[in-house]
């Protein structure tokens, strides 16, 4: 069931047109600031993008900034909603169950699939933006920039090249982990309903909303439980020293997250009527 | 085989099944018949364990449903509502896909492979290429979800309309199909709205009308004679005048004559030398004992219903006392009074035709 579903997510177009689309918003800004070498100045414009110009090998990081806020949290949405919901959407549902696959392992081969949606998805846009960023940046420290062997973290240290990988690593697990937040929610509306546009939508309103609130004052005493409060923490892993307490906070309130969302969507969907 | 007692389904308001026992024993050939709405769908899904029921009990070769669904479904095929399939892939690689997503889905690839063109096969798609069924006719489609229920060798199949979209001769197919199937002993319990589908298939019936399973019984039952033989004679007058009073009604040439023994009568004519077209015994037709056991169908909804029986809620009553006049009537099943009572001839000849079929 879990290879099949991993089948299905592999053999589906779509699958391949968002990591494009995904991959894509990195290399054309990559190619706009080569061909220019405009580069914002330090502290305006998306994060890192200052500081690339100097070194390819910190495009990642930059990539990452660049389709966390919309991109990548709408095609997770839409991947994550189309799980139980397109399956019903499809007619395929009854049949999947009839055939049988217990309701609860098929919600566990979605949400294993989701996964490895949401892993992929990060990872192709950290590899092909490092690709992009070596290409055609370079990794020679640009004098005016640094010079010195290291890259400037955003607390002013230079960090070595293993640094820098290892960084974005953390960068890629902390941004995919957050991901899988959106991907629950959406999983669970997609329990809900029989349309997969409903899920992803409904998980983006959510997103929306959360995002909205998290920069308004007033709503500062909800704050620290908002799905999207800590999504840019990751940031921190480029200080020196790794600054750990948002991280953590934000690694621990997904956590909460995905299980109470995993567990309500199979308290749904493992009672429900299949009517579809 | 399936054996349900008092199952109940409500959704809300609307009591979609009320109170059915049904018993499907092993190798019958049940089909189920009942007006658009009146719950054979969500009976179907019940049994298969996609609907919870509100009250009652399932049970399905002996293990209770939904408690063991999964191990009963093992040796279940099952076509539910219509096909369904991922548009985007041919109909080879949706019956892989099913066939490796469950139980019994493993072996060789070329095992696999073989089970799968096997089905295809039966299901007379054996010559499909690789084009994705968005592109299938709708008879292609049905095919192909008959296809997916035939997958795994099952000892019941469950079928909800399962000529749905077919022309007649895939229809035939399909019923030749069922009938070897049957003779190597599989069950079938099938829901339709073809009544010559049931007819000719079938070697039990039940009946569902808003909810309630008003009849259930023996196919031959149902085709009793009604104690009537039907004569074509062109010497109408003189028979009329030789029976004297035992034709019940009379349409031109064609005699309706209370008698159980169709021999006797033509020999009498005969002896009397009358001339004779075609005489035969009168039998109850699936038709007329459909049509008398239900009600229009639930679904249509006039702006002035004349019985407002569908919602139920505190109008329990408004079905109760419907009930109390369809039931009797149809389970007595004598084949004594169906629409040939005197007050309602012209029935007796023109094969009712309210609108079932809609
Ligand atoms: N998911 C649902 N929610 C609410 N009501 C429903 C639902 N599914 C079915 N019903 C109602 O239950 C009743 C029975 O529906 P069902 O689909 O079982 O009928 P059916 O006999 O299969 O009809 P048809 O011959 O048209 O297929 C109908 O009144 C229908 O409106
Ligand atoms: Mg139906």
């Amino acid at each position: 069931m879990i290879v099949t579903e991993l089948a299905k997510l592999v053999r589906r177009p779509r699958t391949w047109v968002s990591l494009a689309l995904l991959c894509g918003l990195p290399a054309i800004v990559a190619i706009f600031l080569g061909v220019t070498e405009v580069a914002p100045p330090p502290g305006e414009g998306p994060t890192f993008l200052s500081a690339v110009l100097s070194n390819g090998s910190l495009y990642p990081a930059a990539a990452l900034a660049m389709v966390l806020p919309l991109f990548l949290p709408v095609s997770v949405a839409v991947v994550g909603g189309d799980s139980i919901a397109g399956e019903a959407g499809s007619g395929m549902l009854r049949y999947l169950l009839l055939r049988p696959v217990g309701r609860t392992r098929l919600l566990v081969a979605k949400l294993i699939a989701l996964t490895a949606y949401v892993m992929l998805a990060v990872v192709a846009v950290a590899a092909t933006s490092y690709a992009i960023g070596v290409a055609i940046f370079g990794t020679e420290p640009a004098s005016a920039l640094a010079g010195s062997e290291l890259i400037t973290s955003v607390s002013g240290t230079g960090l070595s090249d293993v640094q820098v990988a290892l960084r974005i690593t953390y960068t890629v697990l902390y941004i995919g982990f957050s991901m899988l937040g959106v991907g629950a929610l959406a999983l669970f509306l997609s329990t809900f309903t029989d349309s997969p546009l409903a899920a992803a939508l409904g998980a983006l309103a959510a997103l929306v909303t959360s995002q909205v609130l998290v920069t308004l004052d007033a709503a500062a005493s909800v704050q620290p439980y908002l799905l999207t409060r800590y999504w840019l923490a990751w940031v921190d892993f480029f200080r020196d020293p790794i600054l750990w307490r948002d991280i953590e906070r934000g690694l621990a309130l997904q956590a909460v997250y995905v299980g109470v969302l995993l567990a309500a969507s199979w308290a749904n969907f493992a009672t429900r009527d299949v009517t579809s | 085989m399936i054996v349900t007692r008092a199952l109940t389904k409500r959704f809300g308001r609307i009591t979609a099944v009320h109170e059915v026992d049904l018993n499907v024993r092993e190798g019958d050939r049940y089909g189920l018949l009942g007006p658009n709405g009146s719950g054979k769908t969500t009976l179907v899904r019940m049994i298969l364990g996609l609907v919870y029921a509100t009250s009652g009990e399932i049970e399905v070769m002996g293990q209770p449903i939904p408690r063991r669904t999964n191990e009963v479904l093992r040796e279940v095929g099952a076509l539910v509502e219509g096909p369904g399939a991922y548009a985007h892939l041919s109909g080879r690689a949706n019956l892989t896909f099913l066939d490796a997503s469950g139980p019994g889905g493993g072996g060789s690839r070329k095992a696999r492979r073989l089970r799968v063109e096997e089905a295809l096969t039966r299901a007379g798609l054996s010559g499909v290429d690789d084009r994705p069924v968005k592109t299938y006719s709708l008879g292609m489609r049905q095919r192909l979800g008959l296809a997916a229920a035939l997958l795994h060798q099952p000892r019941l199949l469950v079928l909800d309309e399962p000529t749905n979209g077919l022309d007649p001769q895939g229809i035939r197919e399909i019923r030749d199909l069922l009938e070897e199937l049957n003779a190597n002993g599989t069950t079938i319990f099938l829901c339709s709205h073809l009544l010559s589908e049931v007819e000719q298939l079938c070697t039990r019936v039940g009946v569902m009308d808003r909810g309630h399973l008003v009849l259930e019984e023996e196919m031959s039952q149902v085709r009793s004679p009604t104690g009537r033989v039907v004569v074509h004679t062109p010497d109408a007058d003189r028979a009329v005048a030789l029976l004297d009073g035992g034709v019940e009604h009379r349409d031109g040439a064609r005699l309706l004559v209370r008698t159980a023994d169709a021999a006797e009568l033509n020999a009498r004519l005969v002896r009397e030398g009358l001339r004779i077209d075609e005489i035969h015994v009168q039998r109850r037709s699936l038709e007329d004992v459909v049509l008398e056991a239900t009600g229009p169908g639930s679904d249509r909804l006039d702006a002035e219903p004349a019985e407002p029986a569908e919602l139920d809620g505190p109008g329990v009553h408004v079905d109760g006392v419907r009930k109390v006049e369809t039931r009797p009537s149809a389970s007595t099943g004598t084949g004594t009074g169906t629409s040939l009572s005197p007050g309602s001839e012209p029935d007796a000849w023109q094969g009712t035709s309210r609108e079932f079929l809609e």
